[in-house]
């Protein structure tokens, strides 16, 4: 096996509050290989976009990472000083928000905004960055790039202004991109655009994507892995068609059944009683055992650790513990 | 079609978005409007969900909020049971404003952070005098159970409920006043998707036991397709089709909606051949003349650039497209009356 791009291993984040301290991230780990591109879902607040941020360095405070390492092609970059992380952030790790809006600067235009990125990060002149940007938003399909370059944020529309943002992250042709919710903010039509052109170009230049959504459908048409998250641990983590098609951890098993599709015929749709606990009141054990319909007394007690299932795949569920297996012939 | 419950005729709604008057006179600009919705009509039947989709700017919500009286169409008719709506008359919509109520998209905003549960829900039984003395807290918490709650819940405050408990908070206000009919915009949409499976279970049941009619308005074509009987697709605030919603995607009649369907990530991993979607929706204040998806469209015809499309009968509903005129393959085709 090749070591992989990005090696996350055992990640705690944690936010001290006044009633104690809340763990937000409970040992996730989980790797990205080379050129792969890596789903991560989950309802919200079970600590999808928190990953993203621990791995990049942009924990909001109090927020902190209290355990765990995460490695970057063989480098250790969750303790590096502020200074050396600055020089990764961007280098080496591109980011792509939610909304395009507030991760551009309304005052600059979007030529002072590339150029000063590309040449942050390369030793290139005036010139020759100028070039390549308009290179880059050609390359994302903002039509008439040589002359839109020289126009403000608020000139281009919600998906030409996200077309944008992936060119900035791009920019410094980083080897990891990190997408949190890219097209959360846009309709379906142009959604599908986005998508493809992050696709497309990430491919084309070799880097691995962590693409952080709550939409199935979007991982299902883009990852080659995807990771579910649940109140801050991996239930599941696999390839997209298996999780997809057979999810084996009963989470992942209910919500698959949850999300409408524009094939099926029932009537009704599988719904998992209840919602995810609050952090200051994770259950003991299996996080998802007060709202399992599978649930058996050791989940309410032991924790079930990531365990590794036929196919490249992991689950933490006791149902699917090797021993019990064994025991039930 | 006797069982028609709200008919909607030839609606029009446009905002002046004109700069101030002093600005128009020194920079010598007319006034602007936005046609937020041009000449849309439908029916709705008694028990049926209609869905009307679209994406932003497509004049969605401005048409549920004309339909629900919050705002005047600038033309057009909008009957309920027959009896037409008349925005002059404040006791006349009074008398009809009982019997349709509206669940919205936020249920953050939706609901009052002061008021206890109890009294949100109870507010509609007051206002339209149903119910008196202990018999509106008796009702209050049978609602709460309907929708999954505890008859308890009605002391607490809104904020000590999440997300998907807001909304069945919402649509026990919308049953108290034993409405006929629910106009629901994007009710799912701030939900997470196991919670929007638990809301849309919900409304299908209600519908069942009390015999709701539906207007379902939503972006998420596989939310629609779950949901409704008929479908109305709008594009830059003109519907571009109806159908039967089975065969709405089965057999789409309007390149805009091929478009949309193409577009929905697909969960079957199929590997379907997708057509790439091109281009974004225009600025409504500037509409394209003729057939506002002409810029977008694959198909597109000179007249498709001159003419506004008048919708014609299809096999499963209506549509508007020049195509539909010109194929000759297709049977003759009569103008919608």
């Amino acid at each position: 096996m090749p070591e992989p791009l990005l090696s996350v291993r055992d990640l705690v984040v944690e936010f001290p509050t006044r009633r104690g301290v809340l763990r937000a991230l409970d040992k996730v780990s989980f790797d990205i290989a080379e050129g792969e591109v890596l789903g991560m879902v989950g309802e919200s607040g079970a600590g999808k976009s928190l990953t993203g941020a621990a791995i990049i360095g942009l924990l909001e405070p109090p927020g902190r990472i209290a355990g765990g390492e995460i490695w970057l092609r063989g480098e250790r970059i969750d303790n590096l000083a502020r200074e050396k992380m600055r020089r990764i952030r961007g280098r080496r790790i591109g980011m792509v928000f939610q909304d395009p809006l507030t991760s551009l600067n309304p005052l600059y235009t979007v030529a002072e905004q590339l150029t000063e990125t590309i040449r942050t990060h390369i030793d290139v002149s005036e010139k020759e960055a100028r070039k390549r940007a308009i290179a880059l938003l050609d390359r994302v399909g903002i039509p008439a790039a040589s002359r839109r370059i020289d126009d403000y944020p608020h000139h281009f529309s919600g998906g030409m202004r996200q077309r944008v943002v992936i060119a900035l992250a791009l920019a410094a042709e980083p080897e990891l991109v990190i997408a949190d919710e890219p097209t959360t903010a846009l309709d379906v039509s142009v959604q599908a655009q986005i998508i493809d052109v992050l696709k497309e170009i990430c491919a084309e230049r070799g880097a691995s994507v962590m693409l952080i959504t709550h939409d199935m459908g979007v991982i299902a048409e883009t990852a080659d892995r995807v990771a579910v998250l649940y109140a801050g641990r991996l239930a599941e983590i696999g390839p997209v068609r298996d999780v997809i098609q057979a999810a084996e951890h009963p989470y992942t098993v209910g919500l698959m059944g949850s999300i409408p599709t524009l094939t099926q015929t029932a009537d009704r749709l599988t719904q998992i009683p209840g919602a995810m606990p609050r952090l200051n009141a994770i259950p003991t054990g299996c996080a998802f055992n007060p709202r399992c319909t599978r649930v058996m007394d050791r989940c309410r007690i032991d924790r079930p650790e990531l365990a590794a299932r036929p196919g490249g795949r992991q689950v933490s569920c006791w149902l699917y513990d090797t021993a019990m297996e064994a025991a039930d012939g | 079609m006797a069982d028609v419950l709200l008919s909607v005729k030839g609606l029009t709604r446009r905002f002046d978005v004109s700069k101030p008057w002093l600005n128009r006179v020194i920079e010598r600009e007319d006034r602007q409007f936005l046609t937020a919705n041009d000449d849309v009509s439908f029916e709705i039947r008694k028990g049926e969900t209609f869905a009307l989709v679209g994406e932003s700017g497509s004049g969605k919500s401005t048409i549920a909020k004309m339909i629900v009286g919050l705002l005047e169409p600038s033309a057009g008719e909008i009957r309920f049971d027959g009896q037409a709506m008349d925005f002059n008359s404040g006791a006349a919509m009074r008398k009809l404003r009982r019997r349709f109520q509206m669940i919205f998209q936020d249920p953050f905003a939706s609901l009052n952070p002061r008021w206890r549960v109890g009294d949100i829900i109870a507010e509609p039984i007051h206002t339209f005098g149903l119910l008196t003395g202990a018999a509106v807290r008796q009702e209050v918490g049978r609602l709460l159970e309907v929708v999954g709650l505890s008859a308890a819940d009605a002391a607490k405050f809104p904020h000590e409920f999440s997300g998907g408990q807001r909304q069945r908070i919402a649509i026990a206000r919308a049953l108290s006043s034993r409405p006929e009919f629910i106009v629901c915009d994007e009710p799912t949409s701030a939900l997470d998707v196991s919670v929007q499976a638990q809301i849309l279970n919900l409304m299908r049941d209600l519908q069942d036991e009390f015999g709701l009619t539906y207007l379902l308005i939503s972006h998420d074509l596989s939310v629609v397709r779950h949901m409704s009987n008929r479908i109305g697709v709008l594009y830059l605030g003109r519907l571009v089709e109806i159908a039967d919603a089975k065969q709405l995607f089965v057999e789409p009649q309007h390149p805009y909606t091929r478009m949309l369907l193409d577009a929905v990530p697909d969960l079957a991993l199929s590997g379907r051949r997708r057509t790439p979607v091109t281009g974004e929706i225009p600025n409504p204040i500037n509409p394209p003349p003729g057939c506002a998806f002409h810029p977008r469209c694959p198909h597109v015809m000179d007249i498709c650039r001159q003419v506004v499309p008048a919708p014609m009968t299809t096999t499963s509903g209506q549509a508007a497209c020049h195509l539909l005129t010109q194929d000759d393959r297709m049977q003759a085709r009569e103008p919608v009356a």
